[in-house]
């Protein structure tokens, strides 16, 4: 119900009106409304009541496991939040001058070099407003390149079947052609496909390593040698460098530019649209092509590089640098890790997972790529629940959410049919997954006893089952106001 | 088990092709197919007179769970499309072998449509899918 549908005509929120009517001189008759605005009427408790119960409808990391894979909703310490919610960086108006604002740099141009370190590139760029402005970035910066060398006959940049559907995205918004290289049942992107597909056309090949099918490619050093003798730039994809995080890093596998989603890996909540950080990171030959504004450090003064310092620059993103916010939040994330505690996240993203994997395994589900050690997410396909109960994933993904979990990425990669993407992440408990994996083996014996019950699901949400195709073809998101 | 007439061929990308009595070719996507991609709710049809290379993606349709390209079973000239579709994507779901096809072609080579796989190669082909 919308807030709207409330209104009592009349009612007041008298601790908010205004005690003196102001007069208002400055603005002509003509202009000024006839009527009131038709706000809502109503009073404060009717307010506070309205909007907690909408806030008690969500379903989030602080209420419950959330394995949604590819995603990493893991959980952000209190503390990167209220740190980063100090006054001054609350405070600091976006156009202060530098010699006011030296704290708040100081901290970015730490976070660059992190970022730095931690990925094995030599420069950082913190402005990309999210992950997909990031790959526009990244990918524009290869085009720069290119063109820089006078090497305008590149069109075509390769794309992994496997890869998340922004990359070939990307790739069309920069204006190049997208080729895509098919992957082996094994996971690994097939590397004489690669090898056929690769030439003087080649811009770059575009990778998420590890892959969406949650394994780490192999052959990553002969995929980078083919691309680079090609005359060709390795793009990385951030998306799950949660997996590899401290353990190795994408400049040492040759990547040329990555995108990191701060907001993903580096401790701010996210979903539900924003905001969000897309940081990008470029080996030695992109570094002039950065976008700016970038934060240098000169005798222990921090300032604002501008196009006089990299006039090859591909220019700005947005009217500032980045979201501040996440980017703090990033800042006092890896301060609090440190870099023993960053290869920890690795390892215990990459334990919980194959635990559960492992788990599952046993108890009869089948998992999509059997043989492969996890990254920090696998995959169950459920084909045969499908062929032989006719309980599909999106049932069981609806059924999840009865039983208090969020549900996984269903239906991705779309390589393997009625899938759940499963990303525990390292923040979990063991009695989180074990309760997790019990939720899973209840909705596998209601299906086999009662299919049309688990095909129901959810019972207890708000909203029942949506009727998708309604929701696709006639999304009707307007509100009329019929007494007005 | 989905359905798979015996009158037409198969791609591995999971098109149907039917060869007309005038000589063009009727794509559409198998049954197989619109089983896999679930409800289908837009259609992206290619432009009539365009020319596309065999397996060039030709156009693109979108699903509850996916956008998928379809690709151009053999080369050859688009000399129609389904407009029906337009309106009623589902088409594809509820009759994908008749008032779902997608496009016409008329084929640059009439030998290339016996390269394609037939119904039963075919079946083999998603049997373990």
């Amino acid at each position: 119900m919308l807030i709207f549908e409330h209104t009592s005509p009349g009612r007041k929120n008298i601790a908010q009106s205004p005690v003196v009517e102001s007069e208002i001189n400055d603005i002509p008759a003509e202009l000024r409304r006839k009527t009131s605005a038709p706000l809502p009427e109503l009073s404060e408790l009717q307010v506070v009541r309205h909007y907690t119960s909408l806030s008690q409808k969500n379903f989030s990391i602080d209420t419950h496991f959330y394995p949604l894979g590819s995603c990493t909703m893991k959980y952000n310490p209190r503390a990167c939040n209220s740190l980063a919610m100090l006054p001054g960086f609350l405070s600091r108006h976006p156009l202060a001058p530098e010699k006011f604002s030296q704290g708040f740099m100081s901290c970015m141009y730490e976070l660059q070099e992190m970022l730095c370190e931690v990925t094995g590139m030599s420069g950082f760029s913190l402005t990309p407003m999210a992950g997909a402005q990031g790959e526009f970035a990244g990918v524009a910066m290869m085009r720069a390149y290119h063109d820089a060398n006078n090497d305008t006959e590149r069109k075509e940049i390769l794309v992994p079947d496997a890869a998340h559907g922004t990359n070939p995205a990307t790739a069309t918004m920069c204006g190049y052609t997208v080729k895509e290289i098919p992957t082996l049942a094994n996971g690994d992107v097939d590397i004489d496909a690669l090898k056929q597909s690769v030439g003087p056309q080649t811009a770059g090949l575009m990778l998420t390593n590890p892959s969406t099918l949650g394994v780490f490619e192999r052959n990553i050093e002969e995929i980078a040698r083919t691309i680079h003798e090609a005359g060709g730039l390795l793009y990385y994809d951030g998306a799950n460098l949660n997996a590899i995080l401290g353990k190795i890093r994408p400049g040492d596998m040759g990547f040329d530019v990555i995108h990191s989603n701060l907001h993903k890996t580096f401790s701010t909540p996210h979903g539900g649209g924003g905001p969000g950080s897309g940081a990008i990171g470029v080996s030695k030959r992109l570094k002039p092509f950065m976008p700016l504004p970038v934060v240098a450090k000169e005798n222990d003064n921090y300032r604002w590089l501008t196009e006089d310092d990299c006039p090859q620059s591909i220019g700005r993103l947005s009217a500032f640098m980045g979201n501040a916010g996440v980017l703090l939040r990033a800042y006092v994330y890896m301060r609090l890790l440190g870099k023993e505690g960053m290869q920890r996240v690795g390892e215990f993203a990459t334990l919980n997972a194959n635990y559960m994997m492992a788990q599952l395994k046993n108890k009869g589900f089948e998992i999509a790529i059997p043989d492969r050690r996890a990254s920090h997410e696998f995959i169950v396909t459920l084909k045969k629940q499908a062929k032989e109960l006719n309980v599909t994933a999106m049932d069981f993904a609806k059924r999840l959410l009865d039983l208090g979990y969020h549900a996984p990425t269903t239906y991705f990669p779309l390589l393997i049919p009625e899938c759940l993407l499963i990303e525990p992440t390292e923040t979990e408990s063991r009695e989180a997954l074990d309760g997790f994996i019990d939720a899973l083996l209840q909705i596998q014996s209601e299906s086999e006893n009662d299919s049309a019950f688990v095909k129901g699901a959810p019972y207890t949400m708000p909203v029942k089952r949506l009727d998708e195709v309604r929701a696709a073809k006639q999304l009707d998101l307007s509100w009329v106001n019929q007494s007005s | 088990m989905s359905e798979i007439p015996n009158d037409m061929y198969y791609t591995r990308t999971h098109e149907w092709v039917r060869l007309e009595d005038d000589g063009t070719v009727t794509v559409g996507i198998s049954d197989h197919a619109q089983e896999l991609l679930g409800d289908i709710v837009f259609v992206e049809l290619p432009e009539v007179d365009s020319e596309y290379a065999a397996e060039d993606a030709c156009c693109v349709v979108e699903s509850v769970k996916a956008a998928s390209d379809i690709y151009m079973p053999i080369t050859g000239e688009v000399v129609d499309t389904n407009q029906a579709l337009v309106e009623e994507p589902d088409l594809i779901n509820s009759s994908p072998y008749d008032d779902g096809w997608i496009f016409k072609i008329r084929p640059a080579d009439d030998e290339d449509i016996g390269q394609l796989m037939d119904a039963s190669t075919y079946e083999a082909e998603i049997a373990d899918e």
